[in-house]
C-alpha cells in the first residue's frame, strides 16, 4: 500500500507542528482527500488528523455566528440559528453529496475541496495543468459541460465543487487560520485563486497554514436568502449553476443585496457587479434582469458548456423575484 | 411504498386445466378481459386448447404466488457469499495495470519498481505470461461466453485505451494496488478509429446472432414520398456502461492442475467451457461456480480480467482473487454501443402506415460479435405496407461493446416508439388509436401467428390505470407554477427467446422433499424461488419441500441468465427431468401394485405421487415407492426439448408504458412524476418478483432517458468518467412510485405460460419519457440523454 504516516493532531499548535514543511496534509473526514489519493492525485506521504480541533457552533460577541472547522457539514445545515439566520447555508449544504457523506466531511475541508473535472482525476490517461503544471488543459477541448465559464483561464476551467462555499461566500463569511507565522482572517471569497497561468496555486494559503474556523457575521433579519441548485439529476450530482442570494427591501427599494454563484467559476463567485448594478433599484423582474447580465458579463464559454449563461442568468432573475414577493 | 395497486391483475389463478385464452381472460385478468374482449381489435390466434401434448405447454395451478425471494434474507444479513468473499490458504491479490493508449505496442514496461514493492508476489506482462489460446466471443462460437476473442496478454499488441497490460500479485489488495502505481509503460503509438464518425464512415452490412440487421418489403422509400402524412426524423443514443452493484470479481484457484473458478458470471457452464479453451484444459477440468451474483444485465460474461486471474495465478501457483475497481469495470468490462438511427413512418390519413424506414449506425470492435439489433421492436410491432429496416456496423479501436439489458431493441424502442407519436400528432390522431390501428394481424416481418399477443389489452388497461387522456394532436400540457407538466406513453417490446442446451436433474428423497440441480444463476432476480415453484408444482410438492442448487458448473447442461430467457430454459429443463423421473419411477413400480405394468408414458407426477393419467386415483405415493424398493432417494436427468416453438410461431413479450414528466421553465430539469407499465408477457410467475424486475426496468430505462451516458472521448479513446460519481443513474429522488401491471395471459407455446420479464421493463419507458416531455414543453428531444441543456 502507499506509504503513509498517520497522526491526530489534539491541538492547533501540535497540528501545525506535525504538518511541518514536507508533503503532508491535514485531514478531515477524507471524503475527498482519501479519494484523490486513492486516485493518486493527491500523494502526501504523511497526514494530520484535525477532526479533534474545534467544532463548535457558537454565536460570537458581534452577533455573528463562529463554526469551527472540524464541525461537520451536517451539524452545520442542522443548526438552529444557521437554518432560522442563515437558512442558504443550510439550504446548501442539504443539497449537496449524500447524507452519508455529510455526517462526516468538514467544514474545514468542504472549503479545500478539490475541482471533479476528469482530466484532473485521470493521472494516468490525460493532461492536466492543475497536476502537472504546463502540461496542458484536455478538458478545454474535451469533455467540458459542467466546467466553469467566470473567472477561467485558457490553462484551467475548472469549478469550485462547492454548495456550501457558495453560501458562505453570499454571507461575507471570514476563514480563520493559523499557521507557523500565527493568526490570520481571510475573506471566504479571497480564499481561492483564479487559474490564470498557475492553476495549480488554488488558494492563499501558506504553507502549513490551517483553517481552523469560519466566521458569518450577523445578519438582519429583514434579509431573505435562500439557495437554490441546478443539476442533472435531483439529488447526488454537482451543480451545473447553483445560486445563493439575499434581498432587503426597505421603502420599497433594494437595501442590500448579496448573489452568489456556484458550479460556474474557480471559487465561490460572489457577483460584485450585479449587486452593484442592483443595489437601490426597485425589486422587480427589469432589475433583476439587468442584474443577471451583469453578473455574466466577462463570460467565457466552450461549446459543452456554452448553456450555462442562459442557466445563471434565468435562475439568478427566478430566486430574486421568489425572495422579492417573500419579502413583501 | 404502498402495497401495489394491482393486485388484481397479479391474481392469476385459472381452475381449468385446459382452459382457452377467453377463459384464462374472464377468470385471471378481469379488467383487462373486459376491455380486451370489448375492444374486438387483438390479433390474436384462434383460441385453442392450452394444455397440449407439448409438455412445455403445461400450465401448472401452483405458480403465481408472491412467494419473497429465498436468497433474500441471506444477501440482507451479508452471508450470500459473492466471487470476491471466498478465501484460499495462501491466496494473494492481483491488481491492473490499464494502457493510456487505444492503439498500438508496448515500447518498454518497466517492473522492477513494482516487483521490490513490499508484499509483491510477480508482477505479469506480455513477457511472462502463459500461453493461452484466445477467448471464443459470445455468438462467434456456440459456446462463447467472451466479451471479445481479442488474444490476451500474449504480445505488446494494445487494442483499446484500458487495456490490461500488466497484473500485479501481492500479498494483500493495498500491496497489489500500490505496486500497480510503480509500472512504466511507454508505448509506439499506432493510428487509431476512435471517432464514431470516422467509424461510421466504413460502416457495412451487419448481422446479430447470425441473422441479417435488414428486413425489406416492398418499395418504402417511395411510400413515404407518396404518404399522406409522414415523418422523417434523426435520433442519437450515446454510449453506455455496465454498473452492476457488485463490481465484477473473480477468485481462482489451480488444484492439481484443475481450475477451481469463483465468478459472478451469468453462465456458469459458458464461462467455464470457454476458460477451458482458453488453457487448453478439458471442460471436467474446470469448475466454475456462482452462487450469487450481483446483478448481470449482460455484462457479467468472461472478461480480460478472468483470464488474467486465472493465468497469474498459474504462473505463481498461488491462489488468486482480482476484484476490479469501479474504474476498473469500465476499463474492462464493456457496455451498450452508440447509436444512430433513422426513423421515417408515412401513413394514410386514417393512420394505416403504408412505410416504414428504420435504419441505423451503430459501432463494435473487429473481435467481437455484437451489433446492437436495433431493429428488433420494428420487425415485430406494427404493420406496414412497405418496410425498409438496416442496421449497418462500424468498426472501432475500443473496449468491446456487448450486451446490456434489452441490447438493440432499448436503444431501438426510442426513435420508433417517438416517431409514432410525431406521426399520431400530425394525423391529429391519439397515439394509442395509432397504434392499435397498426396492431399486426400476424408477425408483420416472418408471417407466423402470435403465440400470445394482447397489447391492446395493455394499452386499455394502462390508459384506464393512468387515466390517460386521449388527443387528436394537440399537446394536453399543463403549467403548474414553474413546472411545465406533460404526459406521454410508448409500446415496450421484447422478444420470447429459449437457448437450447439447458438440463436439470431432480432428485426425490425418501424423506418426501425434493433436490432440484441446474446451472441456472441468481442475479437478483429471483431464479430459485421462481425454480422452487416450477419443480414444487410438476412434483406436487410444497415449495418449502423443494431445494435448488445452482450457479455450479458442474451440474448437468447450460444455461444463460440473458435475454430475458432463464426462466424458461429451467422450466423447459424441469419438465424434461420431471419425465425422466416418471421413467425411473416406473421401473421401481412392485409387482401386484395398482400401476405394475403400466409403461411410463401411462403415468405421471402428481402430488408427491407416481399415478395414471387415465385414472389418477390409481397412484403410489414416491415415498412409499423408495421405501419399498430400499432407495433414499431416486434421480433423474433431463434435457430441455429444443426451442421449436420459436420455428413456429412469433413469439415476443410486448407493454404499454405511460408517464408524467415535469419540466422546470426556469431551469430545464426533468422529473417523473408518475409511471405506469402494464406488460403481456405471458403466465406471471411470481408476482412480487415480477413487479420487481418490471420496476429495475423502468427505472433502467428513466435512467437512459434523462443520464446515462458514457464520456468516450474521442481523442484518445478513454473513457473519462469511470466512477458513480461521475456516470450517472438515477438517485432514490429521481424515481417516483411505479406502478405496473400485466395481463398475465400465459403464453401456450412457452414454458409455464411464461415469456420472461427481464427486459422488457428497459423498454418503452424512455420513448415515453422523450413523448411527455415534448407534451409539456413542445420540444422533441431525439438526442439521448434528455438532459436540461436541451430544455431550456
Amino acid at each position: 500500500m502507499t506509504p503513509l504516516a498517520y497522526a491526530k493532531a489534539d491541538s492547533e499548535q501540535n497540528a501545525i507542528a506535525q504538518v511541518g514543511n514536507g508533503p503532508a496534509k491535514y485531514l478531515g473526514a477524507g471524503t475527498n482527500l482519501v479519494d484523490l489519493m486513492r486516485e493518486g492525485v493527491e500523494t502526501p506521504n504523511r497526514l494530520v488528523d484535525v477532526t479533534g480541533l474545534s467544532h463548535v457552533i457558537e454565536p460570537t460577541v458581534s452577533d455573528g455566528l463562529l463554526i469551527g472547522a472540524a464541525a461537520s457539514n451536517a451539524a452545520v445545515a442542522e443548526d438552529a440559528t444557521v437554518r432560522t439566520r442563515y437558512p442558504a447555508l443550510s439550504r446548501a449544504i442539504l443539497s449537496g453529496a449524500s447524507a452519508q457523506i455529510r455526517n462526516m466531511a468538514t467544514v474545514g475541508g468542504n472549503i479545500l475541496q478539490r475541482t471533479r473535472c476528469a482530466y484532473f482525476l485521470d493521472i494516468e490517461g490525460a493532461r492536466c495543468n492543475k497536476r502537472r503544471p504546463g502540461q496542458g488543459c484536455d478538458a478545454y477541448e474535451g469533455f467540458n459541460r459542467g466546467h466553469g465559464i467566470l473567472g477561467v483561464s485558457p490553462a484551467c476551467i475548472a469549478t469550485h465543487p462547492s454548495d456550501m462555499c457558495v453560501a458562505l461566500a453570499a454571507y461575507d463569511a471570514v476563514v480563520h487560520l493559523v499557521g507557523p507565522e500565527g493568526k490570520r482572517r481571510v475573506p471566504l471569497v479571497d480564499i481561492h485563486r483564479l487559474p490564470g497561468d498557475t492553476p495549480h496555486v488554488e488558494t492563499v494559503l501558506r504553507p502549513g497554514e490551517l483553517i481552523i474556523a469560519v466566521e458569518l457575521p450577523a445578519t438582519s433579519a429583514a434579509v431573505r436568502s435562500t439557495y437554490r441548485k441546478v443539476r442533472d439529476r435531483a439529488s447526488y450530482a454537482f451543480a451545473l449553476v447553483s445560486i445563493a442570494a439575499a434581498l432587503d427591501v426597505a421603502d420599497g427599494r433594494i437595501a442590500n443585496i448579496r448573489i452568489a454563484l456556484g458550479g460556474v467559476a474557480p471559487k465561490p463567485w460572489r457577483a460584485h457587479q450585479a449587486e452593484a448594478a442592483m443595489i437601490g433599484g426597485l425589486p422587480e423582474r427589469a432589475t433583476f434582469v439587468a442584474g443577471a447580465e451583469a453578473a455574466l458579463t466577462g463570460a467565457t464559454t466552450r461549446p459543452n458548456n456554452a448553456f450555462k449563461i442562459e442557466l445563471a442568468r434565468r435562475l439568478i432573475v427566478a430566486v430574486l423575484t421568489d425572495l422579492a414577493g417573500a419579502t413583501r | 411504498m404502498t402495497e401495489p395497486t394491482n393486485q388484481r391483475l397479479m391474481s392469476n389463478r385459472s381452475n381449468s386445466r385446459n382452459p382457452t385464452r377467453r377463459t384464462v381472460l374472464a377468470g385471471t385478468a378481469a379488467a383487462v378481459a373486459q376491455v380486451t374482449l370489448g375492444g374486438g381489435a387483438t390479433a390474436q390466434p384462434k383460441p385453442g386448447p392450452l394444455a397440449t401434448k407439448d409438455s412445455l405447454a403445461r400450465l401448472p395451478d401452483s405458480l403465481g404466488a408472491s412467494l419473497p425471494r429465498r436468497n433474500g434474507r441471506l444477501l440482507v444479513r451479508g452471508v450470500a457469499r459473492f466471487a470476491a468473499e471466498h478465501t484460499y490458504p495462501r491466496m494473494i491479490y492481483g491488481a491492473l495495470v490499464y494502457s493510456t493508449i487505444p492503439r498500438g505496442t508496448i515500447h518498454n514496461i518497466v517492473t522492477t519498481a513494482a516487483e521490490s514493492s513490499p508484499g509483491v508476489v510477480r508482477v505479469m506482462t506480455h513477457k511472462n505470461a502463459p500461453r493461452m489460446a484466445p477467448p471464443e466471443s459470445f455468438f462467434g462460437t456456440r459456446t462463447g461466453m467472451a466479451g471479445s476473442a481479442l488474444p490476451v496478454m500474449q504480445d505488446g499488441e494494445v487494442y483499446w485505451n484500458g487495456q490490461p497490460v500488466a497484473v500485479i500479485l501481492a500479498e494483500t489488495q493495498e500491496q497489489a494496488d500500490y505496486a500497480a502505481t510503480l509500472v512504466e509503460v511507454s508505448y509506439d503509438i499506432a493510428d487509431a478509429v476512435t471517432s464514431f464518425d470516422e467509424a461510421a464512415d466504413a460502416a457495412v452490412p451487419a448481422d446479430y446472432a447470425g441473422k441479417a440487421l435488414r428486413y425489406v418489403a416492398g418499395n418504402a422509400e417511395p411510400a413515404l414520398a407518396d404518404a399522406a402524412v409522414s415523418v422523417d426524423l434523426a435520433f442519437s443514443t450515446p454510449r453506455h456502461n455496465h454498473n452492476q452493484i457488485e463490481p465484477h470479481a473473480v477468485t481462482v484457484a489451480w488444484q492439481d492442475g484443475r481450475l477451481r473458478m469463483h465468478d459472478c458470471t451469468q453462465s456458469v457452464a459458458m464461462s467455464a467451457v470457454t476458460i477451458a479453451k482458453v488453457f487448453g484444459l478439458k471442460r471436467s477440468d474446470v469448475h466454475l461456480t456462482a452462487e450469487s451474483v450481483g446483478g448481470g444485465f449482460g455484462g457479467k460474461t468472461l472478461w480480460q480480467y478472468h483470464i488474467l486471474a486465472a493465468a497469474a495465478s498459474r504462473l505463481v501457483n498461488r491462489p488468486v482473487r482480482m476484484t476490479l475497481t469501479r474504474e476498473g469495470v469500465f476499463r474492462v468490462c464493456g457496455g451498450r454501443a452508440p447509436t444512430r438511427q433513422r426513423v421515417a413512418l408515412g401513413a394514410n390519413r386514417d393512420g394505416r402506415l403504408t412505410a416504414m424506414i428504420h435504419t441505423g449506425t451503430t459501432v463494435k470492435i473487429a473481435q467481437n460479435v455484437m451489433t446492437e439489433p436495433l431493429i428488433d421492436a420494428s420487425r415485430h410491432m406494427y404493420r406496414s405496407d412497405t418496410m425498409h429496416l438496416d442496421v449497418r456496423v462500424g468498426t472501432m479501436d475500443m473496449l468491446a461493446n456487448t450486451f446490456m439489458r434489452a441490447p438493440g431493441s432499448a436503444v431501438g424502442t426510442v426513435p420508433l416508439e417517438t416517431a409514432l407519436d410525431e406521426l399520431a400528432e400530425k394525423l391529429g390522431m391519439d397515439p394509442i388509436e395509432l397504434r392499435i390501428r397498426n396492431e399486426p394481424d400476424v408477425d408483420p416481418t416472418t408471417g407466423k401467428a402470435y403465440s400470445q399477443r394482447a397489447l391492446v389489452a395493455a394499452y386499455r388497461e394502462g390508459a384506464r390505470r393512468f387515466g390517460w387522456q386521449p388527443r387528436s394532436g394537440q399537446r394536453l400540457g399543463r403549467r403548474e407554477g414553474e413546472w411545465l407538466v406533460g404526459t406521454g406513453m410508448a409500446a415496450a417490446y421484447y422478444p420470447y427467446k429459449r437457448f437450447p442446451g439447458s438440463a436439470a436433474r431432480i432428485t426425490f428423497g425418501r424423506d418426501g422433499r425434493a433436490l432440484i440441480a441446474l446451472p441456472g444463476h441468481e442475479g437478483g432476480m429471483g431464479m430459485e424461488t421462481a425454480t422452487a415453484a416450477i419443480a414444487a408444482d410438476l412434483l406436487g410438492l410444497n415449495q418449502s419441500n423443494v431445494q435448488v442448487r445452482y450457479g455450479d458448473s458442474t451440474l448437468p447442461g447450460s444455461i444463460i441468465a440473458a435475454a430475458s430467457q432463464q426462466t424458461a430454459a429451467i422450466g423447459a429443463s424441469l419438465a424434461a427431468a420431471g419425465a425422466a423421473l416418471v421413467v425411473e419411477l416406473a421401473n421401481l413400480v412392485p409387482r401386484g401394485s395398482a400401476l405394475h405394468g403400466q409403461p411410463a408414458k401411462a403415468l405421471m407426477i402428481s402430488e408427491g405421487s407416481l399415478s395414471l393419467i387415465a385414472n389418477p386415483s390409481r397412484r403410489i405415493a414416491i415415498t412409499d415407492l423408495l421405501e419399498w424398493s430400499g432407495r433414499t432417494s431416486v434421480s433423474a436427468e433431463g434435457r430441455a426439448a429444443p426451442p421449436t416453438e420459436v420455428a413456429t410461431w412469433s413469439m415476443h413479450s410486448t407493454g404499454a408504458v405511460f408517464l408524467e414528466v415535469r419540466v422546470n421553465a426556469v431551469t430545464g430539469e426533468l422529473r417523473i412524476s408518475r409511471v405506469t407499465g402494464v406488460y403481456d408477457c405471458g403466465r406471471i410467475l411470481n408476482p412480487k418478483l415480477a413487479a420487481s424486475q418490471f420496476r429495475g426496468g423502468i427505472i433502467m430505462s428513466l435512467g437512459m432517458a434523462m443520464m446515462e451516458n458514457t464520456h468516450f472521448d474521442e481523442r484518445s479513446g478513454r473513457i473519462m468518467n469511470p466512477s458513480f460519481a461521475q456516470y450517472y443513474v438515477p438517485s432514490h429522488l429521481d424515481v417516483p412510485e411505479i406502478d405496473v401491471a400485466w395481463t398475465g395471459v400465459p403464453d401456450p407455446r412457452a414454458p409455464n405460460g411464461a415469456r420472461g420479464i427481464g427486459e422488457i421493463g428497459m423498454n418503452g419507458a424512455s420513448a415515453a419519457v422523450a413523448n411527455a416531455v415534448y407534451d409539456a414543453t413542445g420540444k422533441r428531444i431525439r438526442d439521448l440523454p434528455i438532459t436540461l441543456d436541451k430544455l431550456l
